[in-house]
Order: structure tokens, then sequence, then C-alpha cells
């Protein structure tokens, strides 16, 4: 019973964890499906909405404002807008000028990106992680209060329904508005969708802006769910949550959820059995292996190479 | 037109607010448990206002400034000449090239002891440059893990004096061969990937590296690394003031002169310039080889070169093994130059620096390469009051030098023949 109630605990935690790493993974893959590049900063992008939400929430706290449901909205809406906004003017200035070029050039200027929005964040709010106030507190216990006990924190239930909301608002999007049928289009045949009319720059703006909003609100969830933020952490995010991307399929959105959910499954697996230590090398030996042996990965569709 | 770009200017200057104000106006200061948010300096908020302004008119007036700067005469003006001459090209290479190995040798008994140090950091960032260059460049793979083959070499050898109390000049191709033994396990799967999941998949095992060599405290010592690694002896002579080692003899003593810790310094220096001139010359000679041409083949269009032949794997390995090799001598020269190594020598971002040289340098040339290794370590030195803008100033070149210049500062040439024009 005892190591029942020990994995559904490991599991839970996964699930949780894992369904932030989709919401990045989606800004990975809605790009990758469009463009076919890596955008490096996108972990960047994450961490700076974690960053204004984090300051949303301490004016608002400076101004006397404590209803809950307020202070999230308003966190939530501040961090995307800036997220989004951050997401625009990179591609804009990074990346919108070497597209079409040799596939490393605008790899090398996305690496470029994300330690210049490192250092930027780094040299204005200092390298020394602060703390995120826990707005969300309590949660469910299961099990005999004797031994082990199960639980699920409300915020854990908050990072639940957030993603799914996000997540059916996204799929809404794509399948049934003007500019989701153009995204579709463009990520088939960015040409041809260009012949037919459709503004292609301002889709694939749009797409980076999508997706910046979406890390923008992993941010906010995963800066209260961790309790600390630092310049740094969205490099690792970025990187598990790439590797969700790959892991699902990379341009396939069920696949970056499906990915960011077994991902973060098997880290929290690594860290409940094995070591927390060894969770990042878990991920990444995923990752290698994936690509080694499926490189489509779970839902992506193979790609013929044309000559 | 011009209402167009009045909206396209106001909304550019305001993305501008949006990304600049909430990040750099307001400060987080942790007070004990409690965060606070501190107030808006003055300085930040004229600066905001500042860059808000130009951008808007930069974007209002966006095709006229263009317009003008395109009638400027260019900034260089040997970029429109007629290109050298091969040969007149080759022989001023020549002789630059000898004139830096002087200067080079020269150096230590001229400058200051800090200096020298300085100068061998150069080397071995040259060495690793060199070796990068040999992947990212030549073979076009871009490999963002390079620094665990780096690590490799300098963890070879401080284990190995530590557990084995092998000395420097044993340890230098057991821990270059040993990182090209990486290079080779790590490749012989990988290399099969296209390009950007070969990055992410290199990116991935230096972080394993690390995180292994952080972690298995019982043999590296975890994050406090290991430390006590031996100076390099000259023929047996060692260059401390007492002999730590039966049946060593010290330079000093041998040849009369007085104990000066200025002597290991210097010799450190000489060692890590022969290595960097036996790593320049060597990858000079393959580059010319059938193996070099075969990395610009593949890196130039892989399905004619298949065709025509070349296994695909086999090239891309032999450029991986042989970056390797020379990250691994550089790390045994680190290992030996610090005298203690520990994990945080080799993240991510010396990677990224080391990237950043080849790049900025011109991938494929090794002349570019050199100077470009030159220029970044020692650019921060010089600017030190600068110095915590280091890493900021390093992303924004690389983005730049894409935008505007992706061959690099000083692209490589290849050999050929030039056309001469009909009339």
């Amino acid at each position: 019973m005892q190591d029942l109630l020990y994995f559904i605990q490991q599991l839970i935690n996964g699930l949780t964890i894992g369904s932030t790493y989709a919401l990045i993974a989606i800004g990975y893959t809605m790009v990758y499906g469009i463009i076919g590049m890596i955008n490096f900063a996108h972990g960047e992008i994450y961490m700076i909405g974690a960053y204004t939400a984090l300051i949303a929430i301490t004016g608002l706290a400076a101004l006397g404002i404590a209803w809950l449901p307020l202070v999230l909205i308003v966190a939530l809406i501040c961090a995307m807008l800036v997220s989004s906004s951050m997401g625009w003017a990179v591609e804009r200035v990074a990346y919108r000028p070497v597209r079409g070029k040799h596939r490393l050039i605008p790899l090398i200027s996305a690496i470029g990106m994300s330690i210049f929005l490192q250092n930027y964040v780094h040299l204005a709010q200092g390298s020394r992680n602060v703390g995120f106030p826990a707005l969300i507190e309590g949660g469910f216990q299961f099990g005999a209060t004797d031994s082990f006990q199960t639980s699920i924190s409300y915020m854990q239930i908050t990072i639940f329904i957030t993603t799914l909301v996000c997540m059916t608002i996204l799929s809404l999007f794509i399948s049934r508005s003007r500019i989701g049928r153009a995204c579709r289009a463009v990520s088939q045949d960015l040409g041809m969708a260009n012949l037919l009319g459709i503004d292609t720059n301002r889709i694939i703006s749009a797409t980076f802006v999508i997706g910046a909003a979406l890390a923008a609100v992993a941010g906010l969830l995963l800066g209260m769910y961790y309790g600390s933020i630092d310049p740094l952490f969205g490099f690792i995010a970025g990187l598990k949550a790439f590797t969700a991307a790959v892991l699902g399929g990379i341009g396939s959105i069920p696949g970056a959820m499906l990915g960011g959910l077994i991902l973060g499954v098997a880290e929290s697996m690594t860290s409940g059995y094995l070591s927390g230590e060894y969770k990042d090398v878990v991920s990444f030996g995923l990752l290698i292996l994936i690509l080694l042996f499926k490189p489509t990965g779970l839902l992506g569709k193979p790609e013929v190479e044309k000559i | 037109m011009a209402a167009h770009n009045l909206k396209h200017a106001l909304f550019c200057a305001f993305i501008t607010l949006i990304i600049s104000y909430p990040i750099l106006g307001f400060d987080l200061t942790s007070r004990g448990t409690t965060v606070v948010l501190e107030g808006v300096n003055t300085t930040t908020s004229i600066g905001v206002l500042a860059a808000v302004i130009i951008v808007f008119l930069f974007q209002y007036f966006r095709d006229s400034v263009m317009g003008s700067l395109r009638q400027l005469p260019a900034i260089n003006p040997l970029a429109n000449r007629e290109p050298m001459e091969q040969s007149k090209r080759l022989k001023l290479e020549s002789i630059l090239l000898t004139l830096m190995i002087i200067g080079a040798l020269i150096w230590p008994f001229i400058a200051s002891r800090g200096a020298v140090d300085l100068a061998t950091l150069v080397l071995i960032y040259i060495m690793l440059a060199l070796g990068l260059n040999v992947v990212v460049g030549l073979a076009g793979l871009l490999d963002l893990g390079y620094v665990a083959f780096y690590a490799v070499g300098a963890y070879t050898f401080a284990l190995l004096s530590q557990y084995y109390g092998i000395s420097f000049w044993f340890a230098l191709p057991i821990g270059a061969g040993l990182a090209a033994l990486f290079g080779l396990v790590l490749g012989f799967p990988v290399l099969r990937l296209r390009g950007d999941y070969l990055a992410i998949v290199t990116l991935g095992f230096g972080e394993i590296i690390r995180i292994l060599l952080n972690n298995m405290t019982s043999l590296t010592g975890g994050p406090n690394g290991i430390g006590g690694i031996p100076d390099p002896t000259l023929f047996g002579m060692e260059f401390g003031r007492r002999v730590k080692e039966e049946g060593n003899t010290s330079f000093h003593e041998t040849f009369g002169i007085a104990y000066s810790g200025e002597h290991k310094v210097i010799f450190l220096y000489l060692i890590a310039l022969v290595l960097a001139v036996i790593t320049a010359i060597a990858i000079r000679r393959l580059m010319r080889m059938p193996v070099g041409r075969a990395w610009e083949a593949l890196r130039e269009d892989e399905i004619a070169a298949k065709s025509l032949g070349l296994s695909r794997t086999a090239v891309k390995l032999s450029a991986f093994t042989i970056g390797a090799f020379f990250a691994g001598f550089a790390g045994t020269v680190f290992a030996s130059k610090q005298g203690f190594i520990s994990p945080e020598s080799f993240v991510f971002l010396e990677s990224a620096i080391i990237l950043a040289i080849v790049v900025l340098g011109g991938m494929g040339s090794q002349m570019g390469v050199i100077l470009a290794a030159i220029a970044v370590t020692i650019l921060p030195e010089l600017a030190r009051e600068f110095s915590e803008y280091r890493m900021l100033i390093f992303g924004a070149a690389m983005v730049l030098m894409m935008v505007w210049r992706p061959q690099g500062l000083m692209p490589m040439r290849r050999i050929h023949i030039e056309l001469k024009r009909q009339e």
C-alpha cells in the first residue's frame, strides 16, 4: 500500500512538471514546424515571463491588492504581454534576417540571442535567485496519517487546470481560427502558402508570439511551484522542453503535450527512486536514445529528403 | 506610405517599452523571506525612454536612413578592390605567421608574469578553437558540447596524477587519446543525425559529462574538484623551490641560477605555444589532405558528396574525433596551468565562448580563428570595468555577426583559380 502511494505521489509530481514542460515545448514545436529552426532563446523567454509575473505580483502586493484571482490574472496578463513582445522582437531582430540561410546560421544566432537575454536579465535583476511567494497553499492528503501520505496541493491542481485550458484554447485556435488555418498551411508549404496570398511573415511572427505567451504561462506556474527563480533557470527548462518536443515528434502539437508528460514522469520517477541529481542525466539520455532509434519522435511524421 | 510607417514605428517603440521597462525599471530585492520591489531609478527610466525614442525615429525614417547608408562610401576601403594574387597572399600570410610566432617566443621574456599567464590562457583557447574549427568550420557539424572533451582531457590528467602519479608528459597523449576515444564513441551513433539535432545531442552529452563529474564525488571530488595537479617537468627537472619527487632535480639548481617563480610560468607558456603551433600545423596539413577536402565537400553538399563515394559516417567521425583530440590536448595543459580543476570550468558557456571564437573568426579560417581567440580572451581583461557586460556583448556580437557577416571577420579562402573576365 505504502509503495503504491509513493508511486502515485511520484506520478502526480511528474505530471505536474510534465504539463508545464508541454506548455514550453509547444513554442519549440510550432516554430520548428513552420521554419525548421530550433528557437534556442525560447527558454529565456520563459524565464522573462516568470520574472515579469513576479514583478507584477510584488508590485500588486506593494499597492495593497491581495485578492488572489485578481493578482494571478494581472500577473498572467503582464507576463504574457512582455514575453510575447519579447518573442516578437527576437524573431524580428535575430531570426528574420537570417531566415533561409544555411541551417547553422539561424541556430548560432539563436544561441547568441539566448546568451544575450540571459545576461540582460542577469544585469538588470542580479544573478541571485529571488523567492517567489507561494500564493496558493494547502492541498488534499490521502492515506493513513501514521504512514506515507500522498498529497496533491492546490498548486498542482491549478497547474493541471491552467495547462488543460491553455491546450484546449490552442487546439481550438489552430483548428478553427483563420490564423490557425494559415499556420497549418505555412507549416505544410511556406512558398505555396505565400503564393496563395498568406502573409507568411505575419504568420511566423504570430507563431513566435503564441509560443512565447504559453511559455509565460509556464513561467508563472513553475515559478510559484518551485518557489524561486534566477536568470539561468530558463536554460535547463528550455532544454527539457526541447527534449519533450523531440520526444513527441517535433512539429506536432499533440506530440509536444505527450512528450512533456512522459518526460516529466520519467524525471520524477528518477528522483523518487534513484537520486535527484541524476534526473537531468536521464532526460538527456532519453533524448539521445530517442534521436538514435526514432528520430521522428512518437507522433512525428517522417521527413522525406528531396534532392 | 507615411501613415504606414508611423503606425509601424509606434508599434516598434511600444514593443521596446514593453520589453525593456518591466525588467530594467523594477528591481526585485530579497528582504529576509519576502521579496520587495525597489522603485524606479531615474537614469534607467531616461535610458529606456531614450531607447524608445531612438527605435521610433529609426523605424519612422527607416527608408531614408537605409537609403543614405547605402549611398555612403564603403567603410572598409579594401572591400571592393581586386582580390590579391594567390601567391602574394600566401607569402604575406606566411610572413605574418612567422612574425607572430617570433613575437610569441619573445613575449615571456619581456612581459610581466600576469601577462604571460594570460597568454597561456590565450594559447589554450587557440588550441580549443582550432579543434572546434575542424568540427564546425570545416565539417559543418555544430558541436555544442565541445567542452566535454576538454573536461575529459583535464580530468584524465588530474585523476592519473592523483591516483597513479603519472607526469604531465605521459598524461598529455593519454588525455588527448581518451578525449578522441570519447569523440569516437559519441560520434559513432549520433553522426547520422541532421545538423540541428546533432547540436542538441552534443549539448546534452556535454551536460551529462558535467553532471557526472559533479556527482561522482568519490572519484572526482564532486564540486570541490581536484587540486594539487603537478606542474610539467623538463627532462625530469622540477620547477618548484624544493624537489617533490625522489630522484628528480630542480631546474634552478641544475643550471645554478637563483630560484624564481617565473620559470614555471614561462615554461608552461612555452609548452602551450609549442602545442598550439603543432595543432595549427597538423590541422593545416589535414585540411590539404583528402580527408580535409572530404570534410568540406560533405559540409557543402551531403548528397553530392555521398554520390561521389564518400562515406558520410567515416568522414564526419574523423572530423569529430580529431576535434576531440585537440580539446583533450588543451584540457591537459589547462589542468596543469591551473593546478586545480572542478566541473565549474566546463559549463555550457565555455562551449558557447569557443563557438563564438570560431564564428567571429570566420568558420574554417585558421588565421581568423587565431586572431578571434586572442581578441575574445584579451579584450575582457583590458576592459575590466565592463567585465560584467562581457557575456551580454558576446551574445549580441554572435547575433550581429550572423545577420551581417555570417562568414566571419576573416572568411576562409580556398586555393582556387580566378578566371579573367573577357573584354
